[in-house]
């Protein structure tokens, strides 16, 4: 299948132990395509946010060949690695805002990083502050804002810069039902400009709001494929397809 | 909240930098704080007192060797004192006949009594303590083994009483203090350096460690080791820079009242061991070389520590 060449991250036998434990992630071998939207489930412990540090390059795993837009990032140089994070947005589940930055400087961040000159950055983080409801908390530290404030400045700090993918850990899961369907939304947006979206939840009343999702779903670090799309990939034309195998994932699930 | 504003991909997929105030704004924390200023000013200080009395003792060894070097002591050990006229007479007819020979001077008996004096009192007179006859001669290069030897052969038949010494020789052990001190300044520079890299190391530890989360975030948001480890530099820069020029400053100060003090002694020797523009120019690089080592120390820690990240 020509499709493996676009796919921008495949697992193959993929494995992570943390010191001499027994491994938490075993055996996975997926591929994710551009434009996706991915959610990944599983109970508490069952190796969620491990798969996700993986996806946003946060630990090299323990075995197994992981390559992402194209590259072994086992065997990349170090030194390369940043490029690639670059083009990742990551939300943290604990939102991991910078405490003594204002909501404008936390969003701005990745676009400092990147070496966006600060004359190209105000327009941008503003529009992105309007674009999640803050423009009146652009001043505001993270410390004086809520938690469903703190997760908006965590996604739009995630999005600022239009990464390839954008990886969720659990963003949903300490705002209100009302707020997080907000939220899905604005993923979903994202997701229809191009962006590959993975969010890893359990909550399985989301998997509805998003028709076209396909579903990873882990337990006890194996992962299992009920919408049967995850190594091969529905054409974008068979989307309506996938949302069907979506919804027979979550008849699964 | 609907679709994303359409932002234009300003941003540079390559490796940018990450500079200026705002780069410095991310850690807040990462100023190594007061003391660090205080250790780099009392470091630099300390330095700089030992790299200026190393300088001065250098000069003064210096100065003694010039004006020794070619000097050299011609003694005429004849007990009688007519004879020793005549063989130091001799002596200073021979010596004159060679080109090596600058200047020459036989010293009066009367500055031969005074600088006896100290030791034997004035009461000395005539025979009754024989003193050598001095011949002071200046050479036009240094008194080495070869030139001795030369004068010796010289005086051999015109003065067989005389003894030849190299007036060097006799400060041997003095221009050996002075080497071993000269050693001894460059080492406690070493060491003052080695204890400030340390001191730096600690502080820039202990400033990741409290930025740690902030520095992770960066990291993973694809900020490089190199921007990070900027961000530091340019925090331990300001401290550096201050805590250099207020120990240069304090430093100079004492180097300057010792100087002083110094030269208020007029003794000869000790006169030498003042500094020189060129040396001053040397002490102005001490507190350059403590930011470079405060800025070198802390890239190396930063950089060590993040290359522990993946």
């Amino acid at each position: 299948m020509n499709d493996q060449a676009e796919e921008i991250v495949r697992f193959d036998n993929v494995g992570l132990r943390y010191g001499t434990d027994k491994e938490v992630l075993r055996n996975l071998s997926f591929s994710l395509y551009p434009g996706r939207f991915y959610f990944l489930t599983g109970a508490s412990g069952a190796g969620k946010t491990s798969l996700l540090k993986l996806l946003y390059l946060a630990q090299r795993p323990s075995r197994g060949a992981v390559k992402m837009f194209g590259d072994d990032i086992i065997t990349l140089p170090r030194e390369r690695l940043p490029n690639f994070r670059r083009r990742l947005g990551v939300v943290f589940q604990d939102f991991r805002l910078v405490d003594h930055l204002d909501a404008f400087d936390n969003i701005a961040l990745p676009l400092r990083v990147s070496g966006v000159r600060e004359a190209d950055i105000e327009q941008p983080v503003t529009e992105m502050l309007d674009w999640v409801g803050l423009s009146h908390r652009s001043d505001a530290r993270p410390a004086t804002l809520s938690g469903g404030e703190q997760q908006r400045v965590a996604i739009a700090r995630a999005v600022i810069a239009r990464p390839d993918m954008l990886v969720a850990d659990e963003p949903t899961g300490n705002v209100d039902p009302e707020m997080a369907f907000k939220l899905l939304r604005l993923f979903a947006a994202l997701n229809r400009l191009g962006t590959t979206v993975v969010v890893a939840t359990h909550d399985l009343q989301l998997l509805q709001k998003v028709p076209d999702s396909l579903i990873m779903r882990l337990d006890k670090g194996k992962l299992s494929d009920p919408t049967g799309a995850l190594r091969y990939p529905p054409r974008m034309e068979k989307r309506s397809e996938a949302s069907l195998q979506a919804r027979r994932g979550e008849e699964l699930l | 909240m609907e679709a994303p504003p359409g932002l234009a991909r300003a941003m540079e997929r390559g490796i940018a930098p990450f500079r200026g105030k705002q780069a410095a704004h991310l850690l807040p924390t990462a100023r190594l704080g007061g003391p660090m200023l205080w250790v780099i000013a009392i470091m630099v200080a300390l330095t700089l007192l030992a790299a200026g009395m190393g300088l001065a003792v250098a000069n003064l060894g210096a100065a003694a060797r010039s004006d020794l070097d070619g000097g050299v002591t011609i003694q005429i050990l004849e007990p009688d004192s007519d004879l020793r006229s005549r063989q130091s007479e001799r002596a200073i007819e021979a010596l004159e006949q060679l080109p090596e020979v600058e200047e020459l001077r036989l010293v009066p008996e009367a500055e031969l009594a005074q600088l006896i004096e100290p030791w034997l009192g004035e009461s000395v007179e005539g025979d009754t303590v024989p003193i050598p006859a001095l011949i002071d001669v200046r050479l036009g290069n240094a008194a080495g083994a070869a030139e001795l030897q030369k004068l010796r052969e010289v005086l051999a038949e015109a003065a067989p009483d005389a003894r030849v010494d190299a007036q060097a020789e006799w400060l041997q052990p003095v221009f050996s203090a002075i080497g071993t001190l000269r050693w001894l300044a460059i080492a406690l520079i070493v060491l003052l350096g080695f204890t400030s890299a340390a001191a730096v190391w600690l502080a820039a530890r202990n400033a990741l460690n409290a930025n740690r989360d902030t520095i992770e975030i960066v990291h993973l948001l694809g900020g490089t080791d190199s921007q990070i480890a900027r961000i530091f530099q340019r925090s331990i820069l300001i401290d550096a820079a201050v805590g250099a020029l207020i120990g240069f400053v304090f430093g100079a100060i004492m180097l300057a009242i010792m100087g002083a003090q110094f030269s208020a002694l007029e003794s000869g020797m000790v006169a030498g061991g003042g500094l020189s523009w060129s040396d001053w120019f040397l002490l102005a690089l001490v507190p350059v070389g403590g930011v470079i080592i405060a800025l070198g120390t802390a890239r190396f820690t930063v950089m060590r520590s993040l290359g522990k990240l993946l």
